[in-house]
């Protein structure tokens, strides 16, 4: 039976592959519809983008939309193993999907990049030598914030976050690094977009400083209800709800925020420029972290490509670890664990004639690894 | 915990409840009037906020982007009544909630397909603006207090409606017994057109009012559908009454067990666990006050007893 289905599965893989055997194939699920698509939207035209600049016209790269579900995206990578025979996957955008995904992916000795989520535990023990996060491990950009607070001299900060892992872990970071009191912690409901009784609670806590981790939609409520407030106090946050999407949506109540973040278009290299540019040319809108994060994934697949051939495991794995391309970010390595070694910047938020935008006032974190590094061993 | 704090936080309540009463009516009507249970109703709040989205981003002028958001979602009400609806009258729960589960999916993606797939910015006008300080010492934002007073003047003015007027006679009469104001020469196919356009725009005008301090996103109106849900349980399928004290206990029970809970846990749990088990327990809370209304009356506060 196992030897028939072997035969069987053979065959119809030679039939599968009209091309030739040397193309690439790439599998990309990511979230395309629903509430988070710009996300995934972003981090797709991103990497499309690279691909095309590329000469290469032997990557074929299958998009599927998970529509944010975890059960989808399950659904969706099985199929594209099985019937696409994708070489590398890539694209998945929220933790709680990678956390259902990747163990999988790599377990049937496929390559994942990620180019956004990075949950812990696949950071730490549960790392996996064909799994690499080209963006960031969940906790940086938390601990950058905490870094930042710290130097700014902040002394009892508030910090709220929605009650699902990616919070507990953000105010776990951002805790890692800021030494002060806490005036609050509060956890909010996931996907709550009124914070009246936050605010109230924060207006008074007497803290000097507000800290806060609400992605997406969560962060626009949050931050037009606490400029309407009148709390006024100073406010910090990951890029998350600063990003060159969501900024258009808060409008003046972002201005002057700092928020942390691994990327920014003003980061002052050749290849930062010409994405830029090209970006805005290609698709009429200002690139976001998560387009430079798409972009940097394609690039790096491209650069390991130029070695070797994924069916090479052990060469192509090799030349992704090198991480030998030019990234948006300027430097760029993989610590042991292939997640990003990397400056993180401090940024606030600015008008640039109508557009609003971030601009870098400072580095936050040099050369910042993550804190699970340690508990990985493949 | 002061008195100024514990005021400000049933003032959010308030709000938040008589929100919610502006989607459950719509709501509460369509199902007691019709037999009808329409998820779509979250989409007709969505389109109501991206109307007004567009219209503030064109004009600049709040009241404008108020009235076209209650006109879209209206005249999207009546295009869904007379298109889809109609043909489900007759049919079991199960077919309508699945065309109208259909129904979310198209408006949510046809949204997507006009206004892109990024938030939209809808932003309070200034004179509404800011905080004002209320007796006591409490600062509270100015914008939220006339959201409450137009909630109430909302609900003063369904509870005329329904009880002062022919239509309202009528929309009574058919949530009693269809057959025979039809019998009686009520043309009840315009007098379904009409509830569903009412609470369409009643859904649409809460949407402006919210997508004001929140993000105008597609799928926004889905959380606020299952809250609503929530409401007209606890009130009573069919009751404005019901839908209006289900929605302000649903408010302040959501608000305050979100604040005080986490409080409570203090007295005798370390704080970092105390907030999340709290918070966690806070987020059941508007369950649990529905399921113990269902267990004391099973037909809600207000609804028609078997």
């Amino acid at each position: 039976m196992k030897l028939k289905s072997l035969i069987l599965s053979t065959a119809l893989a030679a039939l599968a592959s009209g091309a030739s055997a040397d193309d690439i194939k790439v599998g990309m699920i990511t979230t395309l519809s629903g509430g988070g698509a710009g996300l995934g939207i972003d981090v797709r035209d991103g990497f499309m983008l690279a691909i095309s600049q590329s000469d290469r016209t032997d990557i074929e790269v299958v998009i599927e939309d998970d529509l944010r579900k975890p059960d989808v995206a399950v659904q969706l990578a099985d199929k594209m193993i099985q019937s696409e025979k994708v070489d590398v996957m890539t694209g998945i955008i929220w933790s709680n999907l990678a956390m259902a995904v990747i163990p999988s992916v790599t377990a049937q000795g496929k390559f994942y990049l990620s180019p956004n989520a990075g949950p812990s535990a696949l950071a730490g023990k549960g790392c996996h030598k064909n799994y690499f996060n080209v963006a960031w491990q969940n906790d940086n950009l938390h601990e950058a914030a905490g870094a930042y607070a710290k130097g700014a001299g902040y002394q009892n900060s508030f910090i709220l976050a929605p009650n699902y892992p990616a919070g507990q872990d953000a105010l776990t970071g951002y805790k890692r690094m800021y030494d002060g009191e806490l005036a609050g912690e509060i956890f909010t409901k996931l996907g709550q977009t009124d914070y009246a009784a936050e605010i109230a609670q924060i207006r008074a806590s007497g803290a000097d400083s507000v800290y806060f981790f609400l992605p997406g939609g969560m962060g626009i409520s949050f931050l037009k209800q606490y400029a309407d407030s009148g709390v006024g106090l100073p406010v910090v946050g990951p890029a998350f709800s600063f990003d060159q999407g969501i900024l258009q949506a808060v409008g003046d109540a972002a201005l002057g925020v700092v928020n942390t973040s691994q990327w920014n278009k003003d980061i002052d290299n050749a290849t930062n420029a010409a994405f830029v540019e090209t970006f805005q040319a290609e698709y009429g809108r200002l690139p976001s972290l998560y387009a430079s994060q798409g972009f940097d994934t394609a690039n790096l697949l491209i650069s390991a490509l130029e070695t070797a051939h994924p069916d090479d495991a052990d060469a192509f794995r090799a030349a992704l670890e090198a991480a030998n391309f030019d990234s948006t970010r300027g430097d760029f390595a993989f610590g042991p664990n292939h997640h990003p070694i990397q400056d993180i910047y401090a940024r606030e938020v600015i008008k640039e004639g109508d557009i609003y935008t971030n601009k870098i006032i400072g580095v936050a974190l040099e050369n910042h690894s993550d804190a699970y590094a340690v508990d990985c061993s493949f | 915990m002061s008195t100024i704090l514990i005021i400000e936080q049933v003032l959010n309540g308030l709000q938040s409840g008589i929100m919610l009463f502006l989607m459950a009516a719509g709501l509460t009507l369509i199902f007691g009037v019709m037999g009808l249970i329409n998820l779509a109703h979250g989409s007709l709040y969505m389109i109501g906020a991206f109307a007004a989205a567009a219209v503030a981003g064109f004009t600049g002028s709040f009241v404008l982007a108020l009235i076209a958001a209650m006109v879209a979602a209206a005249i999207a009400g009546v295009l869904v009544e007379m298109l889809v609806m109609r043909r489900l009258y007759a049919t079991d729960h199960l077919d309508q909630v699945l065309a109208t589960f259909a129904l979310i999916l198209i408006f949510s993606e046809g949204t997507r397909w006009i206004f892109g797939s990024f938030p939209l910015f809808l932003d309070i006008p200034d004179y509404l603006s800011g905080p004002v300080n209320l007796p006591g010492g409490i600062q509270y934002p100015f914008y939220r207090l006339v959201l409450i007073c137009v909630g109430l003047l909302v609900a003063a003015g369904l509870g005329l409606l329904i009880t002062r007027t022919r239509i309202g006679i009528q929309i009574r009469a058919g949530e009693n017994d269809r057959e025979m104001i039809a019998a009686l020469g009520v043309d009840i196919s315009k007098l379904y057109t009409l509830v569903f356009a009412l609470g369409a725009a009643l859904a649409g005008l809460a949407g402006a009012l919210v997508g004001a301090i929140q993000s105008v996103q597609v799928g926004m109106g889905e959380p606020v559908l299952i809250l609503a849900f929530v409401v007209i349980v606890i009130g009573g399928i069919g009751s404005i009454k019901g839908a209006l004290i289900g929605a302000l206990l649903v408010g302040l029970t959501d608000t305050l067990g979100g604040v005080f809970l986490p409080q409570l846990f203090k007295l005798f749990m370390d704080p970092s666990a105390a907030q999340s088990s709290g918070s966690a327990l806070a987020s059941m809370a508007i369950y649990i006050l529905m399921g113990a209304v269902l267990i004391w009356r099973p037909t809600g506060l207000f609804g028609a007893r078997p």
